[in-house]
């Protein structure tokens, strides 16, 4: 009798276990340097996309790129989805008119510091535990750094997926393209030899792969 | 293969040379290869044949087993019937009959007054109209004859007895009028003797044909008492067709159920939460359908308190107080869990919306559009309100599951049954089959054995005959 109510015990112990293996953490970084800042209304426009896609227990946060963004200073926003699919509602739309605020308010930065907001993002992704981790960045990729910020580190991106979004042409990219080929294979190669997986998306209306 | 083709210089010498051993050493061998054969074909025909007898014999167990069953549910099934039918026939019995001496008293009370009122209007007759005929005569004489003093006398005597002809005539009007007035009262008295005996015929001739109905049952019982095929094949026909309706019912009842957890699974979120899980399944999805089983267990409760169905003997054999106290205390369960699907759906309704406004706004439009998103006003309550009339109403429609389920349950014997006879007789011919093929496959074997070696039993044919030719002309020298 003793043993069949430990073995009965332990089956409900691990059958009630709540599955979170599978939840998604995504964080999305917004470049805010020099004209780049204007492309914002499109990031608006994916992180309502994105909100629509999570789910309860997902973690979402949107952080901004600009001269030092290796702080949580730069976390525009953040959330953790509840349980119950009322408030999870809520903390949507609270979300939603948070960026929109700062898309409306937001100032250019002089300096671009992408590596940082990428380790922020892998600090704050391998925090918060999820089951998939995404980081988003949306932005040119044209990193400039200001005197004095090391940014040489190298990156822990195990179980990562990096998706470059909206990655635009500069005018001298026109002029010579493979600076931009060059670019962006860069970033590919840095994230692959930190082991995370490596997307661009540039096409804006076809956002389903996206997860 | 070389090898073998090399023992001769000649290769064709070495097939040869290995036919003939290899004949030679099969016909050596020949009647213990026959022997073998068929032992063998025997045995495997005769385990075959043992193993068909077995499975028949074990078919007929079941069949036998299954009639028994059938006969135990027919006799129940009909004593439940005849026993409805005796209750019936009391309750006639006792509303009726049981007012018989008041009835009685009734119709003798409303007979003896229509005597009594019969009596009273007995037709009295008039005083005869003669005397005054003579003293009218008898006046004229004294008239005529000039005896004026005895003429007054008898004008007076004249008078007067018109005057009490007058009187009685009144007086026999009016007795007239009571007669008729009391032949008038008889006439609703009578009619009350005609529908009290009309009521008496009727409540007779229910009982006459309950009684033939009851007839007919206890006919019928006597038959599946004795065992008979006849009722043992109405029984199994009839349990084919309730199995049959009773699984579509619940087909139906399936269907039901599963609207209903559509209805509160997702609010069911709300309150348990939506990641939940519980051996791989959501928490809300099982709290849902925990709630549907409760509904479902208490509605089985509830017909089995009410007598509707017999599936638990226990609360059936409860005292009757007893038995009414779990009809409320289920019944009241019930309306709970009722009110709480509603609320459910209800809140199913809200949460909707509310995604839809979610939706909306995620997609880019702005607050006017996430309303416009959603049902707003007259067409809002409409659903809410079937919602809600389906989460409340649901509860209470899967409470009469509890009779298909009870027929399916009693039914599913017999067609199981129906159906292991059906495999047992498909595997015992198979067996008798395979038992025949093996014992066939046996000489046939034989055969192919003896094929190859023609030559040799040709040969010893030919030398049986010869020697059976000289033996006999042999017999005939000696």
């Amino acid at each position: 009798m003793k043993i069949l109510t430990i073995i009965l015990s332990c089956a409900v112990l691990v059958a009630c276990t709540r599955s979170t293996v599978d939840n998604h953490g995504v964080y999305m970084l917004l470049d805010t340097s020099g004209t780049y800042a204007e492309e914002l209304k499109k990031a608006e426009q994916i992180i309502r996309y994105t909100l629509s896609r999570l789910d309860a227990t997902d973690t979402f946060a949107v952080a901004r790129i600009d001269t030092g963004s290796f702080s949580e200073k730069d976390i525009v926003a953040k959330v953790t989805l509840e349980d119950r699919p009322s408030a999870m509602n809520k903390q949507k739309r609270l979300f939603a008119q948070q960026v929109q605020k700062f898309v409306g308010s937001v100032r250019s930065s002089r300096y671009t510091d992408i590596t940082g907001g990428i380790l922020q993002g892998v600090e704050f992704l391998n925090e918060k535990a999820p089951g998939i981790k995404t980081i988003l960045i949306f932005s040119d990729l044209k990193e400039d750094l200001a005197e004095g910020y090391v940014r040489d580190i190298d990156l822990e991106l195990d179980g990562f997926s990096v998706i470059a979004l909206n990655v635009t042409k500069l005018r001298s990219d026109n002029i010579n393209p493979r600076e931009y080929l060059d670019r962006v294979s860069e970033w590919e190669g840095l994230v692959v030899k930190a082991g995370g997986k490596w997307r661009v998306i540039n096409d804006l209306d076809g956002l389903e792969g996206l997860f | 293969m070389d090898f073998l083709l090399n023992i001769t210089p000649w290769p064709v010498a070495s097939a040869l040379l290995w036919i003939v051993l290899g004949v030679t050493a099969l016909y050596l061998a020949r009647s213990t290869a026959h022997y073998a054969i068929r032992a063998g074909a025997r045995t495997l025909s005769r385990t075959f044949r043992i193993a068909a007898t077995m499975v028949s014999k074990g078919r007929h167990d079941l069949n036998q087993r299954n009639r028994e069953v059938l006969l135990a549910a027919g006799r129940e099934a009909k004593e439940r019937i005849i026993e409805r039918e005796f209750d019936r026939v009391n309750e006639t019995v006792r509303k009726d009959l049981a007012n018989y001496p008041k009835l009685h008293r009734a119709l003798s009370e409303s007979i003896t007054r229509i005597e009594e009122d019969h009596q009273n209007s007995v037709d009295v007759p008039p005083d005869p109209p003669g005397w005054v005929k003579a003293v009218e005569a008898v006046a004229k004489i004294d008239s005529r004859e000039g005896r004026v003093g005895i003429g007054d006398v008898l004008s007076d005597i004249h008078k007067s007895l018109v005057k009490a002809h007058a009187q009685s005539m009144v007086s026999y009007r009016q007795e007239s009028g009571k007669r008729h007035a009391l032949l008038r009262r008889m006439r609703p008295d009578w009619r009350k003797i005609q529908q009290t005996l009309g009521h008496v015929g009727k409540d007779v001739d229910s009982l006459l044909d309950r009684s033939i109905a009851i007839d007919r049952h206890m006919q019928e019982y006597e038959d599946i008492v004795s065992g008979k095929d006849h009722a043992v094949s109405i029984l199994s026909s009839s349990s084919l067709v309730q199995f049959f309706v009773s699984a579509f019912v619940l087909l139906v009842a399936i269907g039901g159920a599963t609207i209903n957890f559509s209805l509160i699974a997702r609010p069911m979120a709300e309150m348990v939460g939506g990641t939940g899980l519980i051996g791989g399944f959501r928490t809300a999805d099982i709290a849902a359908l925990v709630i549907i089983m409760v509904e479902i267990s208490m509605g089985l409760f509830l017909m089995e308190s009410l007598r509707i169905t017999r599936l638990f003997p226990v609360i059936g054999a409860l005292p009757d107080k007893m038995r009414i106290r779990m009809v409320w205390v289920t019944f009241t369960i019930l309306f709970l869990l009722a009110s709480v699907e509603a609320g459910l759906a209800y809140m199913r309704e809200v949460l909707l919306q509310d995604e839809l406004a979610t939706s909306a706004l995620l997609r880019g439009a702005d607050a006017a559009g996430a309303e416009a998103a959603t049902l707003t006003g007259e067409s809002y309550w409409i659903t809410t309100a079937a919602q809600m009339g389906m989460g409340f109403i649901l509860p209470f429609a899967l409470t009469f599951v509890a009779i298909p389920l009870e027929t399916f349950v009693h039914s599913l014997r017999t067609v199981l049954g129906l159906v292991v006879n059906g495999l047992l007789r498909i595997l015992s011919t198979t067996l008798r089959l395979a038992g025949n093929t093996f014992r066939y496959f046996g000489s046939l074997f034989i055969k192919v054995y003896d094929l190859p070696l023609f030559v040799p039993l040709w040969l010893a044919e030919r030398a049986a005959r010869q020697n059976g030719t000289q033996k006999s002309s042999y017999q005939g020298v000696l």
